[in-house]
């Protein structure tokens, strides 16, 4: 399975992005949300980018005010999904241009297309940022 | 003025091609952004919800509008709010002719509703549809749809187009179509067994995306069946070759690595290929130390692939050469100052150590430093590797440390996993059983109900069977020095109930053996117990039953029995128990108290819980009370086997007479009560002589039904059922005895189990004591160096030198990185110009992609080997044109300067970045800028945008919207 969900929450434990690739009920998500922001956000920056949480582990970082976490199986090599998400960043980077906080909200369904391409099943299928982004691009220009 | 700015901005966001946005939903963004606290952002949604329920149902909603009421759903949803009532909206958006419409649809549905909601079956169609589109990109979202929403049911119905579509000439819908049928493969694997040799043919494929992706099934596949993939193995070795000599098109490459995600994932199937198996591992050895040379560990990314090479090396056949680069590696990652870097390679250690347990030595200070620092995923990980390093020399110190470390935590997953673990290396290592109790009591006082029951259980049976080789003198030592704790431990609050019930077990068998406590001193002990927890039924079971056996020891050894006021009151409370079982026991008690010595000693033996218990299975003991009731007129009782083979046809008759077997004990459940109440009382103490004796703790339950047993069987009952159901008794009447054999399978079930394994290694208990004690009192960071020497066993020979010494001071890592970057990008020029020299090189190569195309009868390996080659010039080719430009500028366009990028300097990323205050931001901006030039204009407007917002720096979150990237 790999990467178990993908989330973007805001330094208020807001969320901003939420992506699943295992079913959880609603009542579900909001208690893994609450419980695991909780958790990242009460740690400083000399900690470890990484938090265990029951079975599995959470991957995270920082930018600005927001928070990128990214749930993954134990197996998973913490730094290449660390990286994965600095990955997904730049990705939307190139896209908006110096990205922020807004552009996600403004832009939800980008974002996720963006995460479409990137992520299958849980598991990371695509690494070109020209590939991710051209089908957006693609859409863009056709309507 | 800044109004007017704001317009522009929403003006520019709306106008971004079909994305179109409205001022509602613009405002919507808005107010979720300004919300200061969950309670306001509820109310925001609450409101929308309700605007929402009235529009979606609006007749004739132009398309674009509806798409923007369905993104609003998903935030409703987002943000934890039900949207059901939309979800039928997003499914008939999936209709849409409109490609980002119907592509928003697919989106939300995909957010919305699981695999097994009713509504997927109206988008199967939709799906089968534009699964069949020319639209390249209609088939993608149709896939991505299938990836999330079909399930085992729902397979057939897409699986012969996705089979189609893997053959598709465009690559994106090849890789998508390999990943719905690596769901379909998860989902249900028999539904595509047949299909699984497309994953190898796809693991040939032109494109480095569908290889790349491939790679995801066959991990799986190999994880599961890892032989049947041997022959890969050269494969995978020569693509992973070509992956590190930078074969695959620049735009996979990732802060100057050539496509590592690609290069971890196969490490990662290799170090399955390759685990126990020489003749494979030889064949990596080489790439995988190619791979250890060229990663470049200033970077994240190199070292995440460092990471994957020390797992690889770790897990495959050992090879000296290897294990030292990951020696290396490991002691590269403890020194840095990085948490993440100390985590990984605390992580590779515990991998590492499996394989030469001395690479631990060397490394004893920092994984004491990590042990002890205050980052709890960081100790966590530490403890993890101390759990695999741990041997009979260093248990003690080890289990310490972790009952320590789970005593201070609250978080119950954990303190399970913990507390499991200690329990686990106890039993292992123990040194001697003192020391054993000890350390259980701990994990019962502080994490019992944690714990599986089992544990309690091997420990009593550990406490009654004692050593076994010694004599029995220290058997007794050791049951009342178990006496002595548990009676201690009773004076403190709230104790686990798991550990209450072995304490009452032990304090029942054994508290009065040794004569040191008088009988009613422990029963004293006992009832308290039971009226402190008096809402907890198993605990008032265990104490009633130690009671029980506490007098008839004593009524055994000749003595008068006092019963104390409490316990008298006590039992009085049982005796009208709602719980059968306590009301049971009570009685049982009572009628124990009345028989004599003799009686007593011969039902209730003392240290008795080890012998076995002799069980009559053939019930001879009823057979005079069996002849009575046969002559009387009962049916006699038919085994279940002859039951069976009634259902043969010839004995169809039989059975119309006697009755099927089948729903005898239905009809019984309800017959039931009325008898038991009839005869409760003397079968009980009837039962109470036969079972109870047993003190074995499990029979606690299965003491149970014996209550009913022989009333079941009783006169009364047969004659009964025979005036209540004279047509059905002919057909269930011989069912009266079936109870019977529900007793005799239930007795039977009391097997005493094997005996416990302890590790004998009995080395001087005295010594363990004082080491534990003196540990306890001692200033726990005077004694880094002894903690090490007794975690590591060697006498801290080695790393003299100071903890201290591991820190790189920051400005000199700072030099060593900027010159690293120069360097890097000297080395992107020259890689430009091999660029340009790579075309032709690669057309060489053009004539293999010819006879790839034509594959099953080409041999793999060939064909793997001729196909990788056209990858990269296919991406030489259509890429250079495109993409490596695009990237190269990333680079270039950004020199010395920009270090302080997230690109180059990693380490300092992760730990500055987010401590950016708004002046050391606003630089940074800058820095940004200058090299960003068109995106001057964007961030101003941005923070204009911010300030209209109502996102003043004085609010309590200055930067809010700063730019992520800044």
């Amino acid at each position: 399975m790999g990467i178990r969900f993908i989330l973007m929450v805001n330094k208020q434990g807001q969320t901003r992005l939420a992506q699943y690739y295992e079913w959880l009920t609603l009542e579900e998500r909001r208690a893994l949300e609450g419980e695991i922001v909780r958790k990242c956000l009460a740690r400083n920056e000399q900690q470890c980018s990484f938090v265990e949480h029951r079975n599995y582990k959470i991957v995270y970082r920082r930018y600005a005010s927001l928070f990128f976490l990214v749930g993954v199986d134990n197996d998973e090599n913490e730094l290449a999904i660390l990286e994965f998400i600095h990955l997904l960043v730049e990705t939307m980077d190139r896209h908006f241009g110096n990205v922020c906080e807004l552009d996600i909200m403004f832009h939800l369904e980008k974002a996720h297309f963006m995460l479409e391409e990137m992520v299958m099943n849980g598991s990371i299928v695509e690494t070109s940022k020209a590939n991710i982004l051209s089908p957006i691009q693609l859409m863009e220009k056709a309507s | 003025m800044e109004q007017l700015k704001t317009i522009g901005r929403e003006l520019a966001m709306g106008s971004q091609g079909g994305f179109y946005q409205s001022k509602e939903f613009l405002d919507l963004v808005k107010s979720i952004g300004e919300a200061r606290s969950k309670a306001e952002e509820d109310r925001i949604v609450l409101g929308e919800i309700e605007t929402l329920k009235r529009r979606v149902s609006e007749p004739d909603i132009p398309k674009r509008k509806m798409k923007e009421y369905i993104l609003r759903l998903v935030y409703v949803e987002m943000l934890g709010h039900d949207a059901s009532f939309g979800y039928i909206h997003a499914v008939k958006m999936t209709h849409d002719d409109s490609l980002l419409v119907k592509r928003t649809g697919y989106l939300a549905v995909t957010l919305f509703l699981n695999e097994d909601h009713d509504l997927i079956i109206l988008i199967v169609n939709t799906i089968q549809k534009d699964l069949k589109s020319d639209n390249y990109l209609v088939v993608c979202a149709a896939l991505n749809a299938v990836c999330k929403l079909i399930n085992e049911e729902t397979i057939p119905a897409v699986l012969p187009q996705v089979v189609d579509l893997l053959a598709h000439p465009k690559e994106a819908v090849r890789k998508k179509a390999i990943m719905a049928l690596h769901r379909f493969y998860q989902k249900s694997p028999s539904s595509v067994s047949h299909l699984v040799s497309n994953f190898r043919k796809r693991l040939c494929d032109n494109d480095p995306g569908v290889m790349g992706a491939t790679l995801c099934p066959l991990f799986e596949l190999v994880s599961t069946d890892v032989n049947s993939y041997k022959d890969l193995v050269i494969s995978f070795v020569s693509i992973l070759k070509q992956v590190a000599e930078r074969r695959l098109p620049k735009a996979y490459d990732y802060h100057q690595m050539p496509a590592p995600f690609i290069q971890i994932k196969l490490l990662k199937i290799l170090a399955l290929l390759g685990s126990g198996d020489k003749q494979a591992s030889e064949n990596m050895y080489t790439v995988v130390g190619d791979i250890f040379r060229k990663c470049d560990s200033s970077s994240n990314i190199g070292n995440a692939v460092l990471y994957e090479c020390i797992c690889c090396v770790s897990s495959i056949y050992p090879n000296p050469k290897l294990l030292e680069s990951a020696a290396d590696a490991i002691s590269r990652f403890l020194k840095s100052d990085s948490h993440n870097l100390k985590y990984m390679g605390i992580d590779a250690l515990g991998r590492l150590i499996k394989i030469s347990p001395e690479i631990a030595e060397q490394h004893q200070l920092a994984v004491i430093d990590c042990l002890e620092d205050p980052d709890d995923t960081l100790k966590r990980k530490t403890f993890e590797l101390l759990y695999k390093m741990t041997k009979s020399t260093n248990v003690e110190v080890i289990v310490d440390r972790m009952i320590d470390y789970m005593i201070s935590i609250n978080d119950n997953h954990y303190k399970t996993e913990i507390a499991s673990r200690c329990v686990e290396l106890a039993e292992q290592f123990a040194p001697s059983n003192q020391w054993f109790i000890l350390i259980m009591n701990k994990v019962f006082e502080h994490a019992g109900d944690l714990v599986n029951i089992k544990v309690a259980h091997n420990l009593m049976r550990l406490i009654a069977e004692g050593f076994g080789e010694d004599d029995d003198s220290a058997d007794s030592q050791l049951r009342s020095s178990a006496v002595d704790s548990y009676l201690h431990i009773l004076g403190e609050p709230k104790i686990p109930s798991v550990f209450l019930q072995l304490i009452c077990w032990v304090l029942g068998e054994y508290g009065t053996a040794d004569g040191k406590y008088s009988a009613s001193y422990i029963t004293g002990k006992l009832s308290d117990v039971a009226e402190a927890y008096s809402n907890d039924e198993t605990v008032k079971a265990y104490a009633v039953t130690a009671l029980m056996k506490i007098y008839a020891f004593e009524i055994a050894a000749g003595r008068k029995v006092d019963m104390l006021p409490e316990c008298q009151s006590l039992m009085e409370q049982f005796l009208a128990s709602h719980s059968t079982d306590l009301q049971q026991r009570a009685y049982e008690l009572q009628a124990v108290i009345g028989l004599d010595a003799h009686a007593v000693e011969s039902i209730m033996p003392s240290d008795a819980s080890c012998e076995d218990i002799e069980v009559d299975k053939a019930l001879s003991f009823l057979n005079g009370y069996i002849q009575d009731s046969i002559e009387k007129g009962a049916q006699p009782y038919i085994p279940e086997s002859e039951r069976s083979g009634m259902l043969n046809i010839s004995n169809f008759r039989n059975q119309d007479h006697h009755g099927a077997s089948s729903h005898g004990l239905k009809f019984e459940a309800y017959e039931l009560p009325k008898q038991t109440v009839q005869s409760r009382i003397p079968p009980a103490t009837l039962a109470s002589t036969e079972f109870v004796p047993v003190p074995e703790p499990m029979s606690v339950r299965e003491s149970y039904p014996t209550t009913i047993v022989p009333s079941a069987s009783s006169d009364a009952e047969s004659t009964e059922l025979k005036l209540r159901l004279d047509g059905v008794q002919k057909k269930w009447g011989r069912q009266t005895h079936s109870p019977a054999t529900s007793t005799s399978s239930s007795t039977s079930k009391k097997t005493v189990n094997g005996i416990k394994q302890v590790d004998g290694s009995n080395t001087s208990n005295s010594s363990t004591w004082e080491t534990y004690d003196s540990r306890k009192h001692v200033e726990i960071n005077s004694e880094k160096q002894k903690l090490a020497a007794s975690l590591f066993g060697g006498s801290s020979k080695t790393e003299k030198k100071p903890a201290t010494g591991h820190k790189i001071s920051k400005p000199s890592s700072h030099m060593v990185e900027k010159s690293h970057v120069r360097k890097s990008s000297m080395e992107i020029a020259s890689e430009k110009k091999a660029l340009v020299h790579q075309p032709p090189d690669l057309l060489d190569f053009g004539e293999p992609t010819v006879q790839s195309s034509d594959p099953p009868s080409v041999d793999p390996f060939k064909e793997l080997e001729g196909l990788l080659e056209p990858t990269t010039q296919l991406g030489s080719t259509a890429a250079a044109a495109t993409n490596s430009p695009d990237i190269m500028g990333l680079f270039t366009e950004t020199p010395g300067g920009t270090h302080n990028k997230d690109d180059s300097d990693i380490l300092s990323s992760l730990s500055k970045q987010p401590v950016t205050n708004m002046v050391g931001g606003a630089t940074s901006t800058q820095v940004a800028q200058s090299s960003k030039g068109p995106n001057r204009k964007d961030s101003l407007e941005k923070d204009s945008l911010v300030r209209q917002m109502g996102v003043t720096p004085s609010s309590p979150n200055p930067n809010l919207f700063k730019d992520l990237l800044g």
